[in-house]
């Protein structure tokens, strides 16, 4: 009867509990989506804060010029959902790391999830079902696209 | 208590030299970079809940959004938009800096020097902002 005998020098492996390792796919979520939020955050400050005439230019006619675009919404929608999942992650952590009340912490995770759930589908509505030309709108806070009514 | 004891009083206590090496007092590129790193991220989450916010008010009416982002372009916010600018700044570069030292042999032996890149990178990138968006915010146009 022959015993097979591990390599003694072999690493250490962590005895697989379940199949999906939730924490290790929020590590690299955090830096994949830490990666493309700065190519998206970065061109959105870009283009709205340093081309043209700056914060001055953004008003309701800048968004509905904007959002006339597709790729304006998705990258938007994009940077949004993103944004909004990598924030409440990072919060998620310091929840886990000072907050030393399990009741407490539930309540605040909790509330992460729901206010970050609540924001991305809220703020996906917002971008794509924006009318840049509103029916009875005036003239001079739309676009200049806009049929003058 | 008549007679007072001359002779127990403490000694003056010479003071221990401190073990050279072996208390971890922070650096910038370890214990400060991550504190700043939380601390923009707190912040910036913060602002990003209100900035979906007062967005979503162009489902309302122009004239909402545009009374609502008019409190944007005042000097006072002008100057909190420099600092969010900063924040995310400094939280985007050091976020690259994080991933270099995972993933990258030659980013874990020079933490040192890639914090310094990012300070550097900082500063370049608000060289290029502060002038722009404060003239802008305190010219008016």
């Amino acid at each position: 009867m022959s015993v097979t005998i591990e390599n003694p020098r072999s690493p250490y492996t962590r005895p697989r509990v379940g199949g999906l390792n939730i924490e290790k796919w929020g590590w690299i979520y955090m830096r994949v989506s830490g990666v493309v939020l700065v190519v998206l955050i970065f061109g959105h400050l870009f283009v709205n804060l340093m081309l043209g005439t700056g914060v001055h230019q953004i008003d309701f006619a800048f968004v509905g010029g904007k959002w006339s675009d597709p790729f304006w919404q998705w990258w938007d929608t994009i940077m949004l959902w993103l944004a909004m999942i990598h924030g409440a992650n990072g919060m998620r952590t310091i929840v886990n790391d000072y907050v030393r009340k399990v009741q407490v912490a539930r309540v605040l995770k909790v509330a992460l999830f729901a206010s970050a759930a609540i924001l991305i589908i809220l703020g996906t509505l917002v971008a794509f079902t924006f009318d840049p030309c509103p029916a009875g709108a005036p003239a001079d806070l739309v676009a200049s696209f806009c049929p003058v009514s | 208590m008549s007679s007072q004891p001359t002779e127990t009083q403490a000694p003056t206590r010479r003071r221990k030299p401190r073990p050279a090496g072996t208390l971890y007092r922070g650096d910038i590129t370890g214990l400060w970079s991550w504190v700043l790193h939380r601390i923009t991220g707190v912040a910036i989450f913060f602002f990003l809940l209100v900035h979906i916010l007062d967005t979503a008010l162009v489902r309302i009416s122009p004239a909402a959004y545009d009374a609502v982002i008019g409190t944007y372009k005042t000097p006072i916010m002008g100057l909190g938009e420099v600092a969010l600018v900063g924040a995310i700044a400094y939280h985007a570069f050091n976020g690259l800096r994080i991933i270099l030292v995972d993933f990258w042999q030659w980013g874990t032996t020079h933490q040192r020097l890639l914090s310094w890149i990012v300070i550097a990178l900082w500063v370049i990138t608000m060289a290029g902002f502060v002038p722009r968006h404060l003239i802008s915010v305190f010219t008016g146009q």
